[in-house]
């Protein structure tokens, strides 16, 4: 494990006393973010996102698989996320621990607590069969703030996801001999079309250090951060996700901050999203 | 300064043969020839051959001067990292304080930052430090950062005239270990300076005419501000 | 289950190549900014990144070599890189291929220099046609050279095969699937030494005469695009980037 020098974080801290940041940032400001979809040609949908040096890349796979017996008619999403140790020094090979689990969770309950994918809609025989949507996250460089990285790459990667009717075509047309109403579902889609999704929320970090409170946290001020707080905010400004990390404490105040910084830079950041989507 | 052509190499390169050369540092032999083992800058000293890397590891010599940072405290002594490819281990004899058996971390714990010196490196390539000399200590505020070991001499200069022109037009205190780590004290606009125009001297260590390009960066910058 | 797919049209296979043609492929080194060396490969449809960490101290304490570095090569597929998505985790394929890569490198790689540390590469498959170990272990070589890592050599990986009979060079999709041999091997270019060699099929010695000696060859034409790819990186950076 790389060990961080006192020196630096002291730095740093002294830095956020006056609010500012060491590598000149607004506390308000996010480093540059590039999101560049349809990058991978064997999934379903895929999206490269770049937040300053940090780099994730989403991957959408689906499948046609048996629904939960409480929702016969509904889809099922996963999502999966791997701090694969190409990203960082630190990271160790071998099954997901917590860190892994707690970013998996909470991008998964971003998309599916504010019901972007309309899950509804993913059904191909009631009861029987219906469509699987598995979201991979794969962190590739590791330079602070996961979150936003994995929440917008997974975001991007699902709003040009296409049901890959085509690639499983043989095995529909083999089910339609088992329940002759499958028709209707492939003349309605005779071919790949788009993945059925409502507006996504946008969901930003925030952590606190000293005092100070910054959005975007760098790798630097994420290893010295007390208190961690993700917003996910949808585009009337209305909160759709909260999760607060680290064993430090926030005020209410603070809260409020935070969630006003989120609703500011989380419309800025979904205006780039639909650009790279084509929206 | 000599105008030797700055040429990189890669790893397996034919650089000579040992009737004509000798091979210095960076280089390997096979059937009498030559080559290169690293991906670096040719540096022929008389009939040395030599590969100076352009990454890596710092690899300890006797009698240099680092920047530690404490892993952990261990009841004999302290395991250092000074970005070789182990960590070093520094003696509670080679310490100025006196310390109690099993008391090593009411002296340096974890995280903390040191000026030592390289005292010793076995043929296993263990590494042994020394806190024991009057330019060595624990450190103490300021800023740390690093660079590419192999651009250490850059970032000094001949004669010491690049770090110089740093202290002089940032007003910073600068200490810079051969195992590439810089101890950074001043004001925090100097700070910032000093770590940017750092980072371009790695960036363009190559480039002939640096010391003077720098200069009149920071020349230029002050000016700015005054 | 024998589908009739032809893989030879007119002389040119399904992908348009000749017998002896290569898939494109696209090199990038120093791509990532923590890992210490790191390489981005595209070939055919495959897409790769390896990265480098060490010479570092070895963990746990145990596997430390007191003479020399241990080379961990792992070699992972993302659950997306496939047609049908493949669970998050080392599978035996897997690990079988990350010590065939971790040997071909450690012959290379000047270990004696790092006694007690380990250089640690891990290869992601990103996007998966046929060929991924090549394709890693090539990418693989040029992230430790990237990093500084001490090496005799550049290895560099390739395979050849049989497709209806016809031994051909760099095995795409189908033709892995429904072809008759697959040849992956790696080399040490400068001294042509066999770092690598696999087989699985049904070859011919004539046959495996004919595989093994293209395959060198499209290692030689590989190995110019790694040497290309690392000089373009530092010569960008001399130029005041």
């Amino acid at each position: 494990m790389t060990v961080t020098p006192a020196i630096k974080r002291d730095y740093l801290a002294n830095l956020a006393e006056q609010g500012k940041r060491a590598d000149g940032r607004r506390i308000d400001e996010y480093r540059n973010i590039e999101i560049e979809t349809n990058i991978i040609s064997k999934a379903e949908g895929s999206a490269r996102v770049k937040i300053g040096n940090t780099q994730v890349i989403a991957g959408i796979k689906m499948d046609m698989g048996d629904p939960y017996s409480d929702t016969p008619d509904s889809g099922v999403m996963t999502t999966a996320a791997e701090l694969i140790p190409l990203a960082s020094p630190d990271f160790e090979s071998g099954p997901p621990r917590e860190n892994a689990i707690e970013l998996a969770r909470v991008v998964d309950r971003g998309i599916r607590e504010s019901e972007v994918i309309e899950i509804d809609k993913l059904c191909i025989e009631p009861g029987e069969k219906i469509w699987m949507v598995f979201v991979d996250i794969h962190i590739i460089d590791y330079d602070g703030n996961l979150f936003d990285a994995a929440s917008l790459a997974a975001l991007a990667a699902l709003m040009t996801t296409k049901v890959p009717i085509e690639r499983l075509k043989l095995t529909l047309e083999k089910l339609q001999e088992k329940f002759p109403s499958i028709k209707n579902y492939l003349d309605e889609h005779p071919t790949d079309y788009a993945l059925p999704l409502k507006t996504p929320p946008v969901s930003c970090t925030s952590v606190k250090y000293n005092g100070a409170i910054v959005i975007d946290p760098g790798l630097d001020e994420e290893e010295i951060a007390e208190v961690r707080l993700t917003v996910a905010t949808d585009e009337n400004g209305d909160i759709r996700a909260m999760q607060k990390g680290l064993n430090g404490s926030f005020t209410v105040d603070e809260v409020k901050k935070v969630i006003k910084a989120s609703i500011d830079n989380g419309k800025k950041i979904r205006e780039q999203l639909y650009k790279s989507v084509g929206k | 300064m000599s105008e030797t052509k700055r040429e990189i190499v890669i790893p397996s390169q034919l650089l000579g043969d040992l009737e004509k050369n000798k091979a210095g540092s960076g280089t390997f032999i096979e059937d009498g020839k030559i080559y290169a083992d690293t991906l670096g800058v040719l540096n022929n000293r008389g009939d040395y051959i030599n590969v100076v890397p352009l990454k890596g590891k710092y690899d300890p010599q006797e009698g240099d001067f680092v920047i530690g940072i404490v892993e952990e405290a261990l009841s004999a002594g302290w395991l250092v990292d000074i970005n070789a490819s182990s960590p070093a281990f520094l003696h509670t004899n080679e310490v100025p304080w006196n310390i109690e058996f099993g008391e090593t971390e009411k002296y340096l714990n974890h995280g903390d930052s040191i000026m030592a010196k390289v005292q010793q490196v076995d043929l296993l390539k263990k590494i042994q430090i020394t806190l024991k000399d009057r330019n060595l200590y624990k450190i103490k505020g300021g800023h740390i950062s690093s660079v590419e070991p192999s651009k250490v001499p850059r970032i000094i200069g001949k004669k010491g005239s690049m770090i110089s022109l740093l202290k002089k037009y940032t007003r910073c205190r600068i200490f810079v270990g051969q195992n590439g780590r810089l101890w950074i004290d001043g004001d925090e606009n100097g700070i910032n300076k000093v770590l940017q125009t750092i980072k371009k001297i790695e960036n363009e260590s190559l480039s002939y005419g640096l010391t003077n390009k720098i200069e009149e960066l920071l020349k230029k910058d002050s000016k700015d501000v005054h | 289950m024998k589908i009739d797919v032809k893989l030879f049209e007119n002389g040119k296979r399904r992908d348009g190549r000749k017998p002896d043609e290569l898939r494109k492929i696209k090199i990038e080194a120093g791509v990532l900014h923590r890992a210490e060396g790191s390489c981005y490969l595209e070939w055919g449809g495959n897409k790769v990144i390896a990265a480098v960490y060490g010479p570092r101290e070895a963990v746990p304490r145990h596997t430390q070599n007191p003479l020399r570095a241990i080379v961990n090569a792992k070699y992972n597929m993302a659950a997306f890189s496939v047609d049908d998505r493949k669970r998050p985790g080392p599978d035996r394929r897997s690990r079988e291929i990350s010590k065939v890569i971790s040997e071909a490198l450690e012959k290379v790689i000047l270990t004696e220099k790092f006694p007690r540390a380990a250089i640690d590469v891990n290869i992601e498959v990103l996007d998966a046609e046929a060929g991924t170990r090549c394709a890693g272990l090539t990418a693989a070589a040029v992230a430790l050279a990237d990093a500084g890592i001490p090496m005799k050599d550049i290895p560099v990986s390739c395979a050849a095969g049989k497709i209806e009979d016809q031994v051909v060079l760099d095995l795409g999709k189908e033709e892995d699937n429904y072809g008759n041999a697959d040849l992956p091997i790696a080399i040490s270019p400068r001294t042509g030494e066999v770092l690598l060699l696999q087989m699985d099929g049904h070859l011919t010695l004539e046959e495996f005469d004919k595989a093994i000696e293209m395959a060198i060859n499209g290692c030689h034409t590989v190995s110019e695009l790694q040497k290309q790819a690392i000089m373009k990186k530092y010569k960008s950076n001399e130029e005041g980037n």
